[in-house]
């Protein structure tokens, strides 16, 4: 007979069709951005970068601003085409995107999991809540200095992956388990009459349903888990140093250019995970919208 | 009780009775409903909203059980889903909006772990002029062509019964017509049983074989209309006088509950 968590034996009712609850956090915005499509306003976009940049770059030179104070757009994009580039910058971003990679990968996958899992029971989802609250609201890069000296003892770049998997996981966590909650009674109801176990409606009907939810915890997560990862490096970096430990390094230094450059490198480490995960949004979940 | 099959009988309801709890008290849907359904025949279940139309399509298919009474598909009980013998269609078309027109046929393949059977759905994608958009992807089709698939995906799993659930429901009165043609086109010499609810007079009686009008709340049997129209089927015969008259006479079936025969007579 059908499954309990299922088809519920109430009265079959189609009025409110797939719910589109996006519960207290609504991140879906960030799925749904216009992007520019015409040569015009691609045109325009760089037109406006330009201004900014040669813009910025004039009135530091007719202010005779220092360099220290604040560096030429021209200085920065010096600073960062130099020969040492893989000893100042390369290595540097090798190790930050390790620790941000390995660090979503865990903290995602056991997101992922739990959603599932504490979707299907409401006692448990609502005993799980606050805590996930607590660690969503907890900037996790606090954390790093304690995990390093206290709980791992380890120069290692493992304290920060666990506090990456820790700031991302339970953002794929809240955006994944919304979309779990989705109830689409009419397409269970097919898939049952099909035969399909409950594995199979998992896997066939509630997971698919739920991956645009799930893609936009993904986006969410690692924005959070790149600023986890060179924010703790800033705190408290490994032996491998990161690009927060250069920002700091450099800061030091008053090697402003250098900095800028830094900064570059992490907004355009920022701009490409967004990308990534807009496409994979558009090629897997398109169908919503 | 025992059920039987014998002549040709196809489902057998006995007794239905099913009453829903919901946070209100208990919501009374079918009240001790009977019913004989022939192999081979179409049987139009009519009647308002709310009389527990789709409650009965959901106990014949096994996907809610009954709170009393019984049900059998070819002599055996009917105590869950039986998608050997049983293909659904749902109000609306049901597909699933990530999946393009052929992987939603070959859903039911998927979950019953077969190979689809490719030359089957070819026929069945030419007959319902669905040639040429098996990659199209649900919300790129209208309403009709959405139902037409999903009438494709029911039909390629050659199912002995088929329950449909008010499936044109949603379409205007063009398409449903078309679509009302196409499918007593499809069946014709198929064998298959076919139990479709509906709330549309007019499309009851010129599907049907026997339209079987109920009462709302709780759903009970007012009266069952044997269709004398011959096959094929054609609009025109929905203008005729006798099919007016008959649509009359169904309405105020619906609207007293049955009780307008009693005093007729």
């Amino acid at each position: 007979m059908a499954d309990a968590t299922e088809l519920r034996d109430e009265i079959p009712s189609f009025e409110e069709q797939p719910q589109h609850e996006h519960g207290a956090l609504d991140w879906s915005a960030l799925t749904s951005i216009r992007t520019a499509k015409s040569a015009l306003e691609i045109g325009t976009i760089v037109l406006v970068a330009a201004v900014v940049f040669f813009g910025l770059e004039g009135i530091l030179r007719v202010t005779h601003t220092a360099e220290f104070v604040f560096p030429r757009p021209t200085s920065v994009v010096k600073a960062l085409f130099v020969h040492d580039f893989w000893l100042l910058y390369g290595h540097h971003l090798w190790v930050t995107l390790q620790e941000f990679l390995i660090g979503l990968a865990i903290g995602s996958t056991l997101g992922l999991i739990l959603a599932a899992v504490i979707t299907q029971k409401p006692f448990v989802e609502k005993i799980v809540a606050p805590y996930i609250i607590v660690l969503v609201t907890t900037p996790m890069l606090a954390l790093v200095p304690f995990l390093r000296i206290g709980v791992m003892k380890s120069f290692s770049i493992w304290p920060i992956v666990v506090a990456v998997s820790l700031a991302s996981g339970p953002m794929v966590l809240i955006n994944a388990a919304t979309g779990f909650r989705r109830t689409d009674l009419a397409k269970i109801a097919l898939a049952r009459s099909y035969g399909a176990t409950t594995f199979q409606i998992f896997r066939k009907i509630r997971f698919p349903l739920a991956l645009p939810m799930i893609i936009v915890g993904y986006m969410v997560g690692s924005i959070f888990g790149l600023l986890t990862a060179v924010g703790g490096e800033m705190v408290s970096a490994s032996d491998q140093g990161g690009l927060g430990h250069q920002l700091i390094f450099f800061s030091s230094l008053i090697r402003m250019a250098n900095v800028g450059a830094v900064i570059l490198i992490i907004a355009l480490l920022g701009v490409s995970i967004y990308v990534t995960f807009f496409l994979i949004g558009k090629r897997w979940a398109s169908w919503e919208s | 009780m025992v059920l039987t099959s014998s002549n040709g009988t196809k489902i057998a309801v006995r007794g239905a009775t099913k009453i829903y709890e919901t946070k209100t008290g208990g919501v009374h849907a079918l009240e001790d409903f009977s019913l004989d359904v022939r192999e081979g025949e179409l049987v139009c279940i009519l009647g308002p909203s709310g009389c527990g139309k789709t409650t009965l399509l959901w106990a014949l298919s096994g996907l809610h059980a009954l709170t009393r009474g019984e049900i059998s598909l070819s002599g055996q009980p009917v105590n869950g889903p039986r998608p050997a013998e049983i293909g659904m269609i749902f109000q609306e078309a049901n597909l699933l909006p990530w999946r393009n027109l052929r992987q939603n046929i070959e859903f039911p393949f998927e979950i019953k772990k077969q190979p689809a059977d490719a030359a089957g759905i070819e026929h069945l994608v030419q007959a319902t002029g669905l040639a040429g958009f098996e990659g199209s992807f649900p919300r790129e089709l209208s309403g009709g062509m959405q139902q037409r698939a999903s009438i494709v995906r029911a039909l390629a799993q050659k199912p002995e019964v088929l329950l449909m659930d008010e499936p044109f429901g949603a379409l205007d009165a063009f398409t449903r017509d078309e679509m009302n043609l196409l499918l007593l086109q499809l069946w014709s010499g198929s064998g298959q049983t076919i139990v479709f609810v509906t709330h549309n007079i007019s499309e009851a009686i010129f599907l049907a074989d026997r339209v079987v009008v109920m009462t709302p709340r709780p759903g009970r049997l007012a009266r069952i209309y044997d269709i004398a129209l011959p096959r094929p089927r054609t609009i025109e015969m929905t203008f005729e006088p006798d099919f007016i008259e008959l649509i009359q006479d169904i309405k105020r079936t619906v609207e007293t509950g049955g009780h307008h025969v009693v005093e007729v007579e």
